[in-house]
């Protein structure tokens, strides 16, 4: 039924699109879809009178923008489109009344999120009335149906790429729990009809719809009265779809954070920061001995008792093959017997599957049911071809929060060092002599510091890095061509004022007297003297030496060639008197002399 | 490099009581001997075994007593020497006496080295259960404490690893002779291990010496007027499998000094212009954002990029419970107090304690070095010394940042259907599993200690490595019995709990899902078959491919193996529930036949291929699918007819499996003489 000229060009595209998802497999591909009616921009909370009134649309308009960002870093081959319904003007190639895609120049309406759609999108909302408009688009005179056409316009937009490497999905924004609400009779039973049909119909296509609902001040948001059987939720899943209050912004980039992660399960941390796209890279292998260039030498070698010894990639392989399998179970611990040091790498979370074999799931929870009740850890050989490795699998149970899931369950697998890979740096300066340990008295000092400097609420995840956000910062502002450098907040620096509270200050002095003794600070100060008594003499010595070097008229031996007949020290005594190192033989330091006067 | 020479002393027990493991013993000490051949060519080893029917060292000689002690080697530079000294070690009859080989060792230490500073070692092995001789004056313990100042003196380290069998029963003897080992730990700079199980003796001797280097070396600023002077080392890092060097062949054999090693070069070509190389002043980096190129020099970059303040700072406590484990990101640091700083291991040892005490853990901002470009953030966890000369310390862990964690959301266990939950019955036996494989039973040290398991596949590769020198065509050899625990159950193990294990075998169902193909599940039948316990091992393997499935969801699910192409073949032309498998089939079938020729050499996989392409053949002429066939043979024919595999092409046409033609299939459009003249065969490869 769609047969337009353009959904046909793209079908013949098709071939081309598979080649490049071949490569970049697990590609996405989503459809904002924002409710544009007047209500979105009624104020979304009951604001006091000093405080500027946020719309919903506000809301939305951050939040998107913040998963752009996100997303133009991390998977920036994801293409985007957005889309605004119930707008007074349109612009789709259904040519369908209220419905709007919003887009920038040099840009398919699905493409690539870049860094002039960031830029414009952001501050969309100043001129959205002027150029878009919203009004109300289902009303009980007309027969347009706006929220239809915005389910077409957005499947008409993922035509494109074959659902079988693409994940392709619509996010519909609203605060409006039952638009056909203002209808009556048989129009609205009908115009309920074809939308769920629409909204079937695209699921049929492999497109996923999902809503963030959001509720309005006075009322909840009431998923059962359309929106479920839009998207096609059935009894209890309904609650997971907890209305987001859209009073915090918050609130609602983590949900849309949540949603955007949700279909990815994958366990690397992608961060691939490249060269020069407009560069090719070619590699050659040159003979060292020859200088003949060779083809992909096949043979690796190492020097084993001044012999060469050399290796197939075969030969290597074997040797690495230890093990044929992917996870053998060699059996359980208790849980203190890992130890904060049993840990090398990063975690990988594994959750059964019964893809393969039936009632893999069943046992699985049954022996996450008994590692749980029984404290234990699983002690399992994990068979990577690269680097076989002996894993801690451990058990994690399900902790929700009215938020959501805040772990999932299943187990984690901690990769374990072996016994080379561990070292015992505390047996370093190892002596015979007994170390002192802490008193008893001691420590009821630094418990009580303990209690003072509490981080209550500490969660692992609350800090950004602040290096990844400057550079992507600075990224930003150059690509949107903004002159001002963003100002990054170190999110990790102590918190100083917290420090100085008068308890924090006396728990900590009392713990320092305890430990260091009363007269600490003045021992320190003695001891900072007599580095300085020391450096003192390093000044005396630099005082000589610039005498000494006084004495020569260095560049005119230098135009006479004559610095090479002088001893070592006396080109020493010029480099010290300018501050420039002494190191490196003599040619080296005659050189240092030479450039430091220019010559 | 000169400062990590090492001189080291083995003192092998080589009693009856220790024949048993011997050949761990001389494993370990070849695997050591090995990596030194490779990192620490200029090491020094000598060998002392004692316990022995002869008696051989110079102390006996001069003195007198000293019986049953045997220098087998002289603290010589590591060479092929050196492993022979440590093969086929003498089965010895007499029980040893460590204490007389501890003198001998340090005798030879001394000789050679008098005064000279260095690094100088002694590593014991042995059992430690036979009485020792009573010296000729004053108590055993006095002894002790003679030889212990003269390691002191002399600044000599030790390492004792005593190895008793699990199960032997403990008695006088021992507690005497480790009252006496631990008297040297009081005493002198000893480390004393105690291992019960072969597999870990292979893991307890440290058999590379890494130099420690400190990370970072300063204050750990509780606040701005509360510093604790600390040094910061790794306390895990991986040890890594060799970078091997890749291999030129191109040097004249005649050049002795061919170093014949491969240097790489990179040329970089504008898109546009592919013909010109780009030189390196005209380069500068770029980074993407989305599509878009953003290019910034270095200098500018480093005007505006982050520097954070080198320090270590603390930003507060916590309770334990608010850090999973499974955040730990990377390879653990450890925070010594500043050696000799009696302040310094005071105020450590001060919190450390607290710490512990009150399960809290500290959260600290760490920037080890001036000019880094990131912060490190993470958690600081108290390790308390249980030895008297060792300081208490903290371990570190790198947490990750809001932008590291990956939150994915997974089906409730709770919400799954009854079908996945187990019943009653199953869960009592997963119970009964879980108990009755323990890996730290009470009474028995802990089995696979991560701190005394080795790596199996650098055990093996040094094996080889060694191996190979001597005979340039050795096959990889199999895995160690020992290093088999590592990675497989111990089947004394399995056998002893087979009745729990069968239990739950039978408890739960699982089954093949039959839309899924076979190769894999193949792979594990034939290795439960090997195992001869058909039912037992396949239950915790059945689970752990069931998990993989997590791990790897993009892994190719239809394949055909290889040790039986043809019948996997078949098996999916047989799945014939949809026409894709067919498809599915005749594709895999291809890829797998022109693997095999590809690798092929001296045509040893030219009857497989053959066998695979008949197979392939016949279920094209079933299918009437003939002229995929006739595609796929005439492909492979353009691409190898010049190759020696051209050869396989006349044996093909001997065969019958050229082109299948009209008479054979009517949607054929080949004609009889076409597949006549298919591979002409006394045509001369011109091309």
């Amino acid at each position: 039924m769609d047969l337009d000229p353009e959904g046909l060009f793209r079908d013949d595209s098709d071939e081309d699109d598979d080649n490049v998802q071949e490569r970049e497999a697990n590609k996405e591909m989503v459809i904002y879809l924002i409710d544009a009616s007047p209500k979105m921009f009624t104020p979304a909370t009951t604001a006091k009178a000093d405080e500027k009134e946020e719309t919903h649309f506000h809301t939305i308009v951050n939040c998107i923008t913040q998963a752009l960002k996100t997303q133009i870093i991390g998977r920036s081959h994801d293409e985007v489109a957005i889309c605004f319904f119930n707008t007074k003007e349109k612009k789709n190639l259904q040519d369908l009344a209220g419905v709007y895609v919003y887009n920038v120049t040099d840009r398919e309406p699905l493409d690539r999120p870049d860094a002039r759609l960031i830029k414009e999108f952001s501050c969309i909302e100043d001129s959205f009335v002027n150029n878009i408009g919203s009004r109300y688009g289902i009303t009980s005179g007309s027969r347009e149906n706006t929220l239809y056409n915005a389910l077409w316009v957005a499947q008409a937009l993922l035509r494109k790429g074959s659902v079988k490497t693409v994940s392709k999905r619509i996010l519909i924004f609203t605060n409006e729990d039952d638009p056909f609400g203002g209808l009556t009779g048989a129009v609205k039973t009908d115009m309920i009809r074809t939308t769920i049909q629409r909204a079937r119909d695209a699921q049929d296509l492999g497109l996923s719809i999902e809503l963030l609902p959001l509720s309005r001040p006075d009322e909840e948001f009431n998923m059962s009265l359309f929106y479920a059987d839009l998207i096609g939720l059935e009894g209890d899943e309904i609650v997971e779809y907890l209305p987001s209050s859209g009073e915090k912004l918050e609130d609602m980039t983590n949900q849309l954070k949540k949603r955007m992660m949700k279909k990815r399960k994958v366990k690397t941390l992608s961060f691939a920061i490249t060269n020069d796209v407009c560069i090719e890279a070619e590699r050659s292998f040159i003979c060292n001995d020859t200088g003949a260039l060779l083809q992909n030498p096949e043979k690796r070698f190492q020097v084993y008792n001044d012999k060469i010894i050399k290796f197939s990639a075969r030969e290597l392989s074997d040797v690495k093959r230890v093990s044929s399998h992917h996870l053998r179970l060699l059996g359980f611990k208790p849980l203190d017997y890992l130890k904060d040091y049993h840990n090398l790498r990063p975690s990988t979370f594994i959750y059964p599957s019964d893809e393969q074999i039936f009632g893999s799931t069943r046992v699985f929870v049954a022996f996450h049911n008994s590692m749980r009740r029984l404290g234990r850890i699983a002690l399992a050989f994990y068979g990577n071809p690269t680097r076989p490795q002996l894993v801690a699998l451990v058990a994690q149970e399900e902790v929700t929060s009215a938020g959501g899931q805040i772990e999932p369950p299943g187990m984690h697998m901690i990769y374990l060092p072996y016994s080379d890979d561990v070292r015992y740096p505390e047996e370093v300066h190892l002596t015979s002599d007994v170390v002192p340990h802490a008193t008893d008295d001691q420590i009821k000092k630094a418990s009580n510091l303990l209690r003072r400097i509490d981080l209550k609420n500490f969660s692992v995840c609350q800090f950004a890095n602040p290096a990844l956000q400057r550079h992507y910062g600075i990224l930003e502002a150059l690509a949107l061509g903004e002159d001002e450098m963003p100002d990054v907040k170190d999110e990790t620096l102590p918190d100083e004022e917290g420090l100085a509270r008068p308890g924090v200050l006396k728990a900590i002095e009392e713990f320092k007297a305890s430990v260091y003794g009363e007269n600490y600070d003045q021992e320190e100060a003695e001891a900072a003297a007599a580095k300085a008594g020391a450096s003192k003499k390093r000044k005396a010595a630099s005082d000589a030496a610039e005498q000494k070097s006084a004495a020569y008229n260095w560049a005119e031996l230098a135009d006479a060639g004559k610095l090479k007949d002088m001893t070592v020290v006396e080109l020493k005594s010029y480099l010290t008197a300018h501050g420039l190192p002494v190191s490196g033989k003599k040619e080296a330091l005659i050189s240092r002399i030479l450039t430091h006067l220019g010559k | 490099m000169a400062r990590n020479k090492e001189a080291l002393v083995l003192l092998l027990d080589v009693g009856p009581s220790m024949h048993g493991v011997l050949q761990q013993v001389e494993n370990i000490c070849s695997t050591l001997v090995h990596k030194k051949l490779v990192y620490n060519k200029s090491d020094e080893i000598g060998v002392v075994l004692f316990g022995t029917k002869e008696t051989c060292n110079e102390l006996a000689k001069e003195l007198g007593g000293y019986n049953h002690v045997v220098v087998a080697r002289d603290i010589k530079v590591v060479d092929e020497g050196t492993t022979n000294a440590l093969q086929n070690l003498p089965r010895g009859t007499s029980p040893g006496d460590f204490l007389d080989a501890i003198v001998v060792g340090l005798d030879m230490l001394i000789r050679k080295f008098g005064n000279m500073k260095g690094k100088q070692r002694m590593c014991l092995i042995t059992d430690a259960q036979h009485p020792l001789r009573d010296p000729p004056q004053g108590t055993k313990k006095d002894q002790v404490d003679t030889i212990a100042d003269q390691m002191k003196r002399h600044e000599i380290k030790m390492d004792c690893i005593v190895f008793r069998e699990s199960g032997v029963p403990h008695n006088a003897v021992m507690d005497e002779n480790d009252q006496l080992l631990y008297h040297f730990r009081e005493r002198s700079v000893t480390k004393v291990v105690q291992v019960d199980s072969p597999t870990s003796l292979l893991g307890a001797l440290r058999t590379r010496n890494v130099l420690p280097v400190t990370v970072f070396r300063g204050d750990l600023e509780v606040s701005s007027n509360f510093k604790i002077k600390v040094w910061v080392y790794k306390k895990t890092s991986e040890e890594k499998f060799p970078t091997l060097k890749k291999y030129s062949d191109k040097a004249p054999a005649s050049d002795k000094f061919a170093s014949h090693e491969v240097k790489v070069d990179y040329e970089y070509k504008s898109v546009l212009e592919p013909d010109t190389v780009v030189p390196p002043d005209q380069r500068i980096k770029g980074y993407l954002y989305g599509p878009q190129v953003v290019p910034i020099s270095s200098a500018e970059w480093e005007a505006v990029k982050f520097k954070p303040e080198k320090g270590v700072k603390l930003l507060g406590f916590t309770n334990r419970s608010n850090i999973s484990r499974h955040y730990f990101m990377k390879d653990v640091f450890s925070f010594v107090p500043e050696p000799g700083n009696t302040k310094a291991i005071v105020a450590v040892s001060s919190l450390a304690r607290a710490m512990s005490e009150m399960n809290k853990v500290a959260i600290l901002r760490c920037v080890w070095r001036h000019g880094q470009g990131n912060v490190a953030l993470g958690v600081l966890t108290p390790n308390i010394s249980s030895v008297k000369n060792v300081t208490d310390s903290f371990y570190f862990n790198i947490l990750p940042f809001a932008e590291d964690i990956r939150e994915f959301q997974f089906r409730s266990f709770s919400s799954l259907p009854s079908s996945s939950q187990p019943t009653e019955e199953q869960q009592e036996a997963a119970d009964n599993l879980v108990k009755m494989l323990d890996l730290a039973p009470p009474g028995r040290e802990e089995i696979l200690k991560p701190d005394f398991t080795p790596n199996p596949m650098l055990e093996r590769f040094y094996k080889f490595l060694d191996l190979k020198s001597k005979q340039p065509d050795a096959n990889v050899p199999p895995l160690d019995k020992c290093l088999k625990r590592i990675t497989e159950p111990d089947p004394d193990v399995i056998d002893y709990q087979a009745p729990v294990i069968k239990k739950i075998g039978n408890a739960f169902e699982l089954k093949e899902n039959p839309k899924k193909k076979k190769a894999r599940t193949q792979d594990r039948l034939t290795y439960t078959a090997a195992d001869d316990q058909a039912k037992l091992l396949e239950e915790p393997s059945a689970e752990k491919v069931g998990i993989a499935e997590i791990l790897f969801p993009a892994e190719e699910k239809v394949e055909i193996g290889d040790h039986n192409p043809v019948q996997d073949f078949e098996a999916m032309l047989a799945q014939r529930s949809s026409s894709t498998w067919v498809q599915k089939a005749t594709v895999e079938m291809q890829k797998y036949i022109t693997a095999l020729i590809q690798d092929t050499r001296d045509g040893d996989n030219h009857q497989k291929a053959l066998e695979c392409l008949v197979a392939l053949r016949k279920a094209c002429i079933i299918e009437q699918e003939p002229k995929e066939y006739n595609g796929f043979l005439t492909k492979l024919y353009q691409k190898y007819k010049t190759a020696d595999d051209a050869k396989f092409f006349q044996f093909l046409l001997s065969k019958n499996a050229s082109l299948i033609s009209k008479e054979e299939a009517p949607d054929s459009d080949v004609t009889e003489e076409m597949v006549r003249n298919f591979c002409p065969k006394p045509e001369p490869f011109s091309q």
